[in-house]
């Protein structure tokens, strides 16, 4: 079966970004890069699902400026076969990209999609779902576990209050939580092998989608700073100063 | 104006104050528990009426709307957590670092909203629907294994004590923290590491990807305070950091911190209280 996974380039998880001044959004530049850490499992699962003999084909697509190349090709160093890069400078949200990523599977027709079930810079959360409804299918969102025999999908799901089991209808699409596996690191061979893998370009206007945002940011800020804390020097301090803020009887 | 509002739970309350924001009229809906998406969205977006659908954003709501949006060919606007006039938002990004102030250009709305940032308001007297799912085959429940807890929810306690990978073990965890939450009656939250490493389940993560909480009082101990952790829990009322590493980052947030032991501050901590 064939496999379609969705890769993002975002801000690198352990980099905390800063607002800029004039309230236009967070400083980007000289930032360091990477692949959201939630696709990375995504790209992890298809290839698992590959050496365990039940996918044949993984296709990485990615919408972004040029250098979302990098991320693709980290996917294929990875283990994914082939790439397609929808080249869209500026800013895309979760709808205009479930667009773009269905006009992908409609020419693909992978027999599941997988996605990281939030990029870790807008934090939405959307696009999966958002894609499964476009296409009419099933979806299958926050997995941290998935077995495909028989075509279908069996997919245990991360939920509040413990773990939700599906079974769904392929084709689907199902979204990666953390505990659904850890990602491999790739090898110096691998990265140089995935320099000649196959990356395809296009653009939205081939794809026939809007990428125009239907959210305005008007300002981005700082969130509010707390007061700085104190250290106190032991527990009947602490008590003594928790009874006082009326948070302990 | 008139806003529906899925509800979900113990969130509900929290979420109807920001529904009311958004319209004065607001009907409920109530979903069966981890309602499945493809059987609820089409009969949601086939009603007429509404302008604005609001839920809060548990793994039901999460799940769901996204869905319900796109059948209706509009953008989502998540994890809401200041509801500024009916078509402008303030929301969180990158794990709380920054707050951007969204207007939506969208004819209707689809809101899922953080219910720890909005106080509750009681549902009495709010008008309820009742709606049927749609049969599919896209999807079926298989099974659900709920984790049964005798402490209170953890999205909305009034008082969270959360543990880190510091405990060092599963046993450590619950033998210290377990006597800690049934004294101050306190729901109890652990670190990623924590579950990384099998101490507490997977649903009682507090932090970006975990569950967002903003109780009264939140006790971190044995947490370093990673970005992402800091993402779940940084709007709680009054925070208390136990660390054995004075530099450790989640005393940058702490009002305040106690630097030392936790295997012997914790037990000191229960027995004082």
């Amino acid at each position: 079966m064939k496999i379609v996974v969705a890769v993002k380039r975002v801000v690198d998880a352990n980099f905390r970004v800063r607002v800029k001044s004039d309230g236009s959004g967070v400083e980007l530049d000289n930032v360091k890069m990477a692949m959201n850490p939630f696709d990375e499992i995504a790209v992890e699962e298809a290839i698992r699902l590959r050496e365990a003999g039940i996918a044949s084909e993984i296709v990485v697509a990615s919408i972004g400026p040029a250098k979302a190349e990098d991320t693709l090709r980290q996917a294929l160093a990875m283990g994914a076969d082939r790439a397609i890069l929808v080249v869209h400078d500026g800013k895309a949200d979760s709808l205009g990209v479930a667009k773009t990523l269905a006009a992908i599977a409609r020419s693909e027709a992978p027999d599941l999609v997988l996605l990281g079930k939030q990029a870790i810079d807008d934090d939405t959360n959307a696009t999966g779902q958002m894609l499964a409804a476009l296409l009419g299918r099933g979806q299958a969102t926050f997995a941290s576990r998935i077995a495909v025999a028989d075509g279908k999908a069996t997919v245990t799901r991360e939920v509040d209050g413990g773990l939700q089991t599906l079974e769904l209808e392929l084709p689907a699409v199902v979204t990666t939580d953390l505990r659904l596996n850890t990602p491999r690191f790739t090898a110096l061979p691998n990265i140089i092998k995935a320099r000649s893998k196959p990356l395809a370009k296009t653009t939205p206007a081939e794809l026939g989608v809007d990428l125009a945002p239907r959210l305005t940011t008007l300002r981005v800020e700082e969130p509010a700073a707390r007061p700085p804390g104190i250290v106190v020097g032991s527990v009947d301090e602490l008590l003594a100063k928790l009874r006082d803020a009326r948070v302990l009887p | 104006m008139t806003t529906l509002l899925i509800a979900d739970g113990a969130a509900t309350p929290h979420a109807l104050t920001a529904a009311l924001a958004l319209g004065a009229e607001v009907h409920v809906l109530e979903l069966p528990p981890n309602a499945i998406a493809e059987a609820w969205a089409e009969p949601i977006a086939a009603l007429a009426g509404y302008d604005a659908i609001v839920a809060p954003a548990t793994s039901t709501g999460k799940n769901l709307l996204p869905r319900l949006a796109a059948l209706l060919d509009v953008m989502l606007i998540s994890d809401v957590v200041e509801v500024l006039a009916p078509d402008i938002f303030k929301r969180p990004t990158y794990a709380g670092s920054a707050i951007e102030t969204v207007q939506s250009a969208d004819a209707r709305r689809i809101v899922t909203v953080r219910a720890s940032a909005f106080p509750p308001t009681s549902l009495a007297g709010v008008t309820t629907i009742t709606l049927s799912p749609a049969d599919t085959t896209l999807s079926r429940l298989v099974s659900e294994d709920a984790q049964i807890s005798d402490r209170p929810e953890l999205g909305s306690a009034k008082i969270v004590v959360s543990g880190g990978r510091a405990f060092g073990s599963k046993e450590t965890f619950d033998a210290l923290l377990g006597p800690l939450a049934a004294k101050l009656d306190a729901a109890i939250g652990a670190s990623r590491a924590a579950v990384d490493a099998g101490y507490a389940a997977n649903d009682l993560q507090v932090g970006q990807t975990g569950k967002i909480v903003a109780p009264d009082l939140y006790i971190a101990i044995g947490i370093s305070g990673a970005i992402q952790h800091l993402a779940g829990m940084k709007s709680s009322k009054l925070i208390v950091a136990i660390n054995s590493d004075p530099q450790a980052p989640i005393f940058s947030i702490a009002d305040y911190g106690l630097v030392g032991d936790l295997f012997a501050l914790v037990p000191e901590l229960t027995s004082k209280l």
